[in-house]
């Protein structure tokens, strides 16, 4: 029990303290010009990496990942939204694994 | 700018924490921990990579010391999405309200976040924060108290959900931005050859997403630099 809570202790701290230092620390504007070029191209550079290939097994079997993953890159190109993008995935998987349910795969 | 478009903004994100922290109950559950034991958890840490692996470790009788070194480096990440972030927020942001973005400072806040031009107003953030919360926290209970709520099939359709909504984040600027395109491009590639190559694959996905990010990064900053003083940078 106690050492359960000890656990929990660390973990909010390490993560907390993992989100908070650079966030303080990092306040000035830096004026080298490659620093900021490098910190504009991150978030991308950054969130890419989180989605691909991981996107295509997030799902139960690996062609609905891939159809939704598909539905959301044509639905994203169209700039319609989060919410929707995110919507319209789940509903393509939906379909996908109900037709797999269907023939019992 | 307002607390209330932060709060619809986040929706999708909502959306997707209920799957994910719904899992993250259901398993703590299914390894016997208390129902206080996840949704301490998720109070406390909003952060998703991080708990699967904590909470395993607690599982396993892990050492304080390993778990502390395991929870360091899958969320080394976030120190550098925080460098991001700080540089985005607006100027008006005093130290308080920094201290309690940080805590909300995850992958998807941190991808919705980006994907505003304006800086950003802590209302905004406080928004986005508040509403994936929620998803975080109600998930997790309803997880931990019933396992069998929903058809499996249904929760593995939210699992795309977080990943459709930062294709959505990225695809408007990787079609305005050639040099974006091309950071993306080369992360994804960096990433896949991380998952898919034996003995590398085995790393950390928080220390993939930094060395496929931060590369990607460094090398279009050093082909095309930005201009000074950009807009929305």
């Amino acid at each position: 029990m106690l050492r359960i809570i000890i656990c929990i202790v660390i973990m909010a701290l390490v993560t907390y303290l993992t989100r908070v230092i650079t966030l303080v620390f990092f306040k000035k504007k830096i004026k080298n010009r490659f620093v900021n070029s490098v910190i504009y191209y991150l978030p991308y550079g950054v969130i890419s990496a989180m989605i691909f290939p991981d996107i295509i097994y997030s799902t139960d079997h690996l062609v609905s990942g891939i159809v939704g993953a598909i539905v959301a890159l044509i639905i994203g190109y169209f700039k319609k939204g989060l919410l929707l993008t995110a919507i319209g995935a789940i509903i393509a998987v939906l379909i996908t694994e109900y037709i797999f349910f269907l023939v019992g795969f | 700018m307002s607390f209330k478009k932060g709060l619809h903004d986040a929706l999708p994100i909502m959306l997707g924490y209920l799957f994910v922290s719904f899992s993250f109950g259901v398993l703590a559950t299914n390894q016997n921990f208390p129902v206080w034991v996840p949704i301490s958890i998720s109070a406390t840490n909003l952060t998703g990579t991080g708990q699967f692996a904590g909470l395993n470790l607690i599982f396993i009788g892990a050492s304080y010391i390993e778990l502390f070194s395991t929870m360091l480096v899958v969320n080394c990440r976030y120190s550098i999405m925080s460098i991001s972030l700080s540089y985005h927020l607006d100027e008006d942001v005093n130290m308080f309200e920094r201290l309690f973005i940080a805590f909300g400072n995850t992958d998807e806040i941190f991808g919705v976040a980006m994907s505003q031009y304006k800086p950003l107003k802590f209302n905004y953030m406080a928004g986005l924060i508040v509403m994936s919360y929620f998803g975080w926290i109600v998930g997790t209970i309803l997880g931990a108290l019933s396992s069998n709520l929903f058809p499996s099939f249904v929760l593995s359709a939210l699992g795309i959900a977080l990943f459709a909504m930062f294709v959505a984040i990225i695809m408007p600027k990787m079609r305005e931005s050639k040099p974006i395109l091309l950071v993306s491009l080369i992360a994804i590639a960096i990433s896949s050859v991380f998952y898919y190559t034996p003995v590398i694959s085995s790393l950390s996905k928080g220390w993939v997403i930094i060395i496929a990010g931060v590369s990607a990064s460094v090398l279009m900053a050093l082909i095309k630099p930005i201009k000074e003083e950009p807009e929305d940078a």
